[in-house]
């Protein structure tokens, strides 16, 4: 290679013509930095698609993502106590915890090591009082705690006859129910439920923590 | 994994099952194959919180899990499935389908299915009857077995499968376990079990209750509790768990695929035609297959819906032409029975994939450069001043344009040497497009398209979620007061709230994230494509 150069000055290394440039073309300039993040487009996108089909995937695809926020599935870490433990800890449920999973999968399809305690949906006590000391593995039927309550307090027992009746009758709508339970009577506080109000920082935080570790 | 298709699989799970999941999902699709421990230990979040969400993945089909290294007495080791992930995308797509076949009831079974995995029959009736009946005027309520006819047809037709049996540890599953490694994470194949498609005899009677409308929120979570809760009532089809058969709904996206591009390149008759051969054809077609059965010109006649006589002639015509199409969608393999003709599945799949390559050089670089593609797709190797003079445009401009798809990555050049030192002068320089390659590299683009699009559509819902709640907040307002009865003073004071510009913002921000997500759908499509297309040349090796 070194031979053939000196031999006709104007005669390169490669033909010129097999490249597709002339001599004396001016190159385009070689780049110096990284092509920019949003390089302009030369020509402009073609319109998506329109029609019936599409607007109905469109707000099929727009139910589902909203929805899947609701199902169980949907899993959130469990929020750290950032600061003192407060009064009010003891009576805020409803809050996931980490220990427990909100649905009931079949744990025969999963292996073994994945079996966790299942969470069970808050029951309708209808006038019956928890127990005073709340244990975590609270003992949930409506027939155990009643059991308990004869038990203890026998000056309850007209207001738990009341109390029955009304189960029975609303056994098919035990949502009004709930919501006049938890407001009212929830856990002897003398306090509405409902009044009680945290403040806007209480739990607020509870996104900015998600990239953090979770202790 | 690639990286974007990493980042796909993470913003999907974040998308449907929150943070949470995302970290445990992508960190395991990192590293391949890990065993709970390690994902607790690595991810550095709390046990529980791994255990809850292996249990979400596994639920939906998306994590498999067998016994590791060290065999059956080892720890079990996990390890996600990336298509499945991907098939999120694709949710509404075959939900739309099931409608389109099978009407409301099949739309929210396809829907209860995909949203919660995995379901048993019986749960899955009573949870569409009840949501069902929840849509009907008052005093109507929808039949369990309407409901369990329309399942068993979407049984019947394989849209929906059983979940195959668990392999236990150690013991040989039975059929389809190819590989004899000791990683036994290989699943079994749902197609192996015998019962695949058999429906449970379960003795289901009864009508789907209706929800009070005056608690809607609390209502919808006690109904969702207590479909969630029927698994545990004993049933008589305990155990067996029904999930939606993704590759028969592919086949069906693929069939339509192939008619319409008939439709459009021929004309509507044509496409009936082919309609009636890939239907025919549907059952004893196996999923992979390069041609369907072959069918007789006299099958073919006889299952067209038209049926007069004269049409005979006509019916050799359109065939003819389909066979003499270049898009050779349709072959002939023989003469009896009037001809024996095919559906080329794979050819078809492959001139699928290779339109939309040149579409998409076509809208970024223009007809010209386009051109160029298209010949040298034909012409495999072609020289510098070949390609000027075959495409008949300017040497200046088409070696700009050259070096552009160069630069992309879209044409490859290929150096034949002369000699043996490689001397330029003495080398051809040849320029040559690989389709398999570059459907490749589309496809990853397509990857990165989908993650832009949903990455952009959380930034704008961020930036603007003050005023997303807001408006939220005085949507329930309206709502409680019109549901007590509010004059309409009220109502417009209240709605005043949103002040004019807010407005406007909010109704710009709509139409941005419905814009968004069109975008997804739509590059759904063209990522089904090409992957299908890639899956035809791999199984024909």
């Amino acid at each position: 290679m070194a031979g053939s150069r000196g031999r006709g000055r104007s005669q390169f290394s490669f033909s010129v013509d097999a490249l597709g440039f002339g001599r004396g073309d001016c190159l385009p300039s070689s780049a110096h930095t990284p092509s920019p993040l949003y390089p302009p487009m030369q020509f402009r996108p073609v319109p998506l698609h329109t029609g019936e089909e599409v607007d109905y995937m469109l707000a099929l695809k727009q139910e589902l993502r909203a929805s899947s926020k609701n199902l169980p599935f949907h899993i959130k870490a469990a929020r750290t106590k950032t600061d003192v433990a407060r009064y009010s800890d003891k009576y805020q449920n409803g809050e996931t915890k980490n220990n427990c999973i909100e649905w009931s999968p079949d744990w025969s399809r999963m292996p073994k090591e994945l079996c966790i305690k299942v969470r069970k949906p808050r029951k309708t006590v209808i006038g019956a009082k928890p127990q005073l000391t709340r244990k975590p593995k609270a003992a949930a039927g409506k027939e155990e705690v009643l059991q308990k309550l004869e038990k203890r307090e026998e000056e309850q027992h007209s207001e738990e006859e009341e109390d029955e009746e009304k189960k029975k009758q609303n056994e098919e709508e035990p949502d009004a129910d709930e919501d006049y339970d938890e407001e009212e009577l929830e856990d002897e506080t003398d306090y509405i439920m409902s009044y009680f109000d945290n403040g806007e920082d209480f739990g607020a935080d509870s996104e900015d923590n998600m990239d953090e570790a979770v202790y | 994994m690639t990286t974007q298709e990493v980042r796909l699989c993470g913003l999907l799970l974040q998308e449907h099952f929150g943070n949470v999941v995302e970290k445990v999902g992508t960190h395991l699709i990192r590293s391949g194959v890990l065993t709970l421990r390690a994902l607790a230990h690595e991810t550095k979040l709390p046990l529980d919180l791994v255990k809850k969400s292996l249990c979400v993945l596994v639920q939906h089909g998306m994590c498999t899990f067998g016994a590791g290294r060290r065999g059956p007495a080892g720890p079990v080791e996990y390890r996600i499935n990336c298509e499945h992930v991907f098939h999120m995308l694709r949710y509404p797509r075959y939900i739309y389908t099931a409608k389109s076949l099978y009407g409301d009831t099949g739309e929210l079974i396809v829907e209860e299915i995909l949203q919660r995995g995995h379901m048993t029959m019986s749960s899955t009736v009573k949870t569409v009857a009840d949501r069902l009946t929840h849509n009907m005027p008052e005093g109507q309520s929808m039949d369990y077995s309407e409901v369990v006819s329309v399942f068993s047809q979407l049984v019947e037709t394989h849209f929906l499968q059983r979940c195959p049996p668990l392999a236990s540890a150690g013991s040989s599953s039975s059929g389809a376990v190819d590989t004899p490694l000791p990683v036994a994470t290989q699943p079994t194949e749902p197609e192996s079990h015998p019962d695949c498609y058999k429906l449970p005899y379960i003795n289901l009677t009864g009508q789907g209750k209706r929800r009070r409308s005056s608690e809607d929120g609390e209502a919808d979570q006690c109904a969702a509790k207590k479909a969630r809760t029927d698994n545990s009532e004993c049933g008589d089809d305990d155990g067996i768990y029904w999930q939606v058969n993704f590759q028969r709904f592919h086949l069906h996206f693929r069939d339509q695929a192939i008619i319409s591009a008939v439709s459009c390149k021929l004309d509507q008759s044509s496409s009936e035609i082919v309609r009636t051969m890939l239907r025919m054809s549907e059952v004893t077609t196996p999923a992979h297959a390069a041609f369907t059965q072959a069918l007789s010109a006299n099958e073919i006649f006889r299952a067209l819906l038209s049926r007069s006589p004269d049409a005979r002639p006509i019916l050799d015509q359109y065939l003819s032409l389909l066979v003499d199409d270049p898009m050779e969608f349709v072959g002939k393999t023989g003469d009896s029975g009037g001809g024996m003709y095919v559906v080329n599945l794979h050819r078809a799949l492959a001139n699928l994939a290779r339109a939309t390559l040149e579409s998409v050089v076509q809208e970024r670089f223009g007809s010209r450069s386009a051109r160029i593609f298209r010949l040298l797709l034909r012409k495999r190797h072609l020289e510098q001043k070949q390609v000027e003079d075959f495409a008949m445009i300017p040497a200046k401009e088409a070696k700009d344009m050259l070096y552009k798809l160069l630069s992309e990555n879209l044409v490859q050049l290929q150096e034949i040497p002369k000699t043996p030192d490689y001397a330029p002068s003495r080398t051809f320089y040849l320029y040559t497009v690989n389709q398999l390659p570059t459907a490749r590299l589309l496809l990853q683009h397509c990857y990165k398209t989908v993650g832009n699009l949903i990455e952009r559509r959380l930034y704008e819902t961020k930036e603007n979620k003050r005023l997303l709640e807001k408006s939220q907040r005085i949507e329930a307002i309206l709502a409680s007061l019109q549901a007590t009865g509010a004059e309409a003073a009220q109502l417009t004071e209240v709605e005043e709230m949103i002040t004019v510009p807010e407005r406007q913002q909010l109704e710009s921000l709509r139409h941005h994230i419905n814009k968004l997500d069109s975008s997804e759908n739509q590059v759904d499509e063209t990522i089904f494509l090409l992957k299908s297309y890639i899956n035809s040349t791999q199984a024909s090796r």
